[in-house]
C-alpha cells in the first residue's frame, strides 16, 4: 500500500505492507534509528514518537495508520547543532545510563514541557509512567526534565548551571 | 520481531463507509480504532483477522457533549480526551478516576473508549464505570441503530452484543436530576488496586450514588476483574436502595458485593484476596461518591 508520511518536516512516500509497524517503518525504511524498539508489547515505551503532535508508542501503530500524518522523532529535537533543553538536561543530570530508553523519554519530556512548562515532580513521573528504564534511573530522569524546565532557552543564550 | 500476520487494510472516512466495508469483508473483518488491544493480540497470534477496517478518520465519532438530559460520548473518543474533559468531570467524576489509572499517558493518547468496551476484557476499567452510571451503547448497522443498556452489552469474556457488520458508535449516560451541575445530590467515584502503574486491575469498583436527604435514592455499583456478572454488583445495589447513606450501609454493601462476585486466582493474586478487595473497594467507592454528592 502506498503511503505518504511527513517525518520531522520531510515528506516520504513508500510502498509498505499493511502489517508493517510504524517503529519498523521509521527504523528500517527511513533509516531513522534514533527511535528504539524494545518490548514489542506496548509496555516499555522506548519507541515513543509524536503522531500528529501527540506522543504514541510506535510499536502499536501501523505505518499505514500514519499515512497523511505528521511524525516527529528524536532526530528532530536538535536544531543546527543545538541540542534541545531536554537533551541538555539528560546530559547535565546524568539522565541516561545505557541510553536505550532515552529517545522515548526525551520525546515524552519535550511534549510535557511544551504543554506544562513548569511541571511538578509528580507530573513528570506521570508523564513518563508508560516508559521503562531498565537501569532504574528514574530519579535522574526526573531531575533532567526539571533541569530542562528551568533552562528553556538555548545553550548559546544561557550557560547552564552545573547541578547534578 | 513480533508483527501481525497478513491482512487487508481499509480506511473508512465515515460511519456509512465503515459499515459498507464491514459488510463487504464479512465476519473475519475487525474494526481498528486505537489498536492498543487489537494489535498486540495480532502480534501474539491471539487474533488474525482477514481485514482491518480503520475508523481513525471517522471524526464524527469523536465528541463529548450533553444533549437534553444525557452525556454523549462518541466511540472514537480517546482515553486522554475523556480524562481531560471538563464536561465529563462535571457530571461524572468516576470517568476521571478510572481514566487516570488506565494504562499510561501514551496508551491513553491512542486507545479509544469504544475500543476498550468492545475488547470486553474481564479486567477492563470502563466497563465497570459505564455500568455503574447505567450507560447505554448505541450500535449502528446497515438498517439503522439500536440502543443496548451497558448491563446487557457483554455476553462473556471478550464478547459483546455488537454483531457482524455492526459498529458501536456512542455511549449515552443519563444525567438524572441532582446529577452534576447543581451538585449536592449525585456523586460517583472509582477505586482500583493494581500491581504497578498502568497495569490491569487486580480488582476495582465504581460507584454512582443519588441521595435523597440522608438516604440512598438510587445507586449503581460496577466491579471489574472479579468475575462479577455484567461488571455489576446488583445484590449490593438492591441492598442499598432506601437505606441511610452512611458508613455502616456502605460497609455492608461491600460485604454483599464481595460475597456475590466470583474472582479467579491468577498471576495477579489469589481469589480470596481479590474477593476481599472487591468488598473494600466497593465500600471506598461508595463513601467517596457520597462525599462528592454532599458537596
Amino acid at each position: 500500500m502506498k503511503i505518504t508520511v511527513t517525518v520531522n518536516g520531510e515528506e516520504y512516500e513508500r510502498d509498505v505492507e499493511p502489517r508493517l509497524l510504524l517503529v519498523h517503518f521509521l527504523r528500517d525504511d527511513l533509516d531513522l534509528t534514533g527511535t528504539h524498539w524494545g518490548c514489542d508489547t506496548s509496555n516499555c515505551g522506548v519507541c515513543a514518537v509524536w503522531l500528529d503532535g501527540v506522543p504514541v508508542k510506535s510499536c502499536t501503530v501501523l505505518a499505514v495508520m500514519a499515512d497523511g500524518k505528521n511524525v516527529r522523532t528524536v532526530e528532530d529535537l536538535e536544531r543546527d547543532g543545538e541540542l534541545d533543553p531536554v537533551q541538555k538536561g539528560f546530559t547535565e543530570c546524568h539522565g541516561l545510563q545505557c541510553g536505550f530508553c532515552t529517545p522515548g523519554m526525551l520525546m515524552t519530556s519535550r511534549w510535557l514541557l511544551d504543554h506544562n512548562p513548569d511541571p511538578s515532580d509528580e507530573e513528570i513521573r506521570v508523564a513518563i509512567s508508560g516508559q521503562l528504564c531498565r537501569c532504574t534511573g528514574y530519579e535522574n530522569i526526573v531531575r533532567s526534565v526539571r533541569w530542562a524546565a528551568e533552562h528553556p532557552t538555548t545553550w548559546d543564550l544561557q550557560e547552564p548551571d552545573v547541578t547534578v | 520481531m513480533q508483527v501481525p500476520s497478513h491482512f487487508e487494510y481499509e480506511r473508512a472516512a465515515d460511519v456509512e463507509e465503515a459499515l459498507a466495508l464491514l459488510a463487504r469483508y464479512g465476519p473475519e473483518a475487525r474494526v481498528l480504532a486505537g489498536g492498543h488491544s487489537l494489535l498486540p493480540m495480532m502480534k501474539l497470534r491471539l487474533a488474525a483477522p482477514d481485514a482491518l477496517i480503520d475508523i481513525n478518520d471517522v471524526s464524527e465519532l469523536s465528541y463529548i457533549r450533553v444533549e437534553r438530559d444525557e452525556l454523549l460520548v462518541g466511540a472514537l473518543v480517546r482515553h486522554a480526551e475523556l480524562l481531560d474533559s471538563p464536561l465529563a468531570a462535571e457530571h461524572f467524576p468516576i470517568f476521571g478516576d478510572a481514566e487516570r489509572v488506565i494504562a499510561d499517558p501514551l496508551v491513553r493518547n491512542r486507545g479509544t473508549i469504544g475500543g476498550s468496551l468492545c475488547q470486553a476484557d474481564p479486567s477492563e476499567d470502563l466497563s465497570a464505570a459505564f455500568a455503574a452510571v447505567r450507560a447505554s451503547a448505541v450500535i449502528r448497522n446497515a438498517e439503522g441503530s439500536r440502543t443496548v443498556p451497558l448491563r446487557e452489552f457483554h455476553v462473556g469474556p471478550y464478547q459483546t452484543v455488537v454483531g457482524d457488520g455492526e459498529l458501536l458508535t456512542e455511549f449515552r449516560v443519563p444525567i438524572r436530576p441532582g446529577a452534576g451541575g447543581g451538585r449536592g445530590r449525585h456523586g460517583s467515584a472509582y477505586e482500583k488496586v493494581d500491581r504497578r502503574a498502568g497495569d490491569w486491575a487486580l480488582a476495582a469498583a465504581g460507584a454512582a450514588i443519588w441521595l435523597d436527604g440522608g438516604k440512598v435514592a438510587d445507586v449503581g455499583i460496577g466491579l471489574t476483574a472479579v468475575g462479577a456478572r455484567h461488571f455489576v454488583a446488583a445484590e449490593a445495589e438492591d441492598y442499598l436502595r432506601g437505606r441511610p447513606a452512611d458508613d455502616e450501609s456502605f460497609a455492608q454493601a461491600g460485604r454483599i458485593a464481595a460475597e456475590h462476585c466470583e474472582p479467579s486466582a491468577d498471576q495477579r493474586g489469589p481469589a480470596d484476596y481479590k474477593r476481599h478487595l472487591a468488598g473494600e473497594l466497593t465500600t471506598r467507592a461508595l463513601r467517596r461518591a457520597a462525599e462528592r454528592a454532599r458537596t
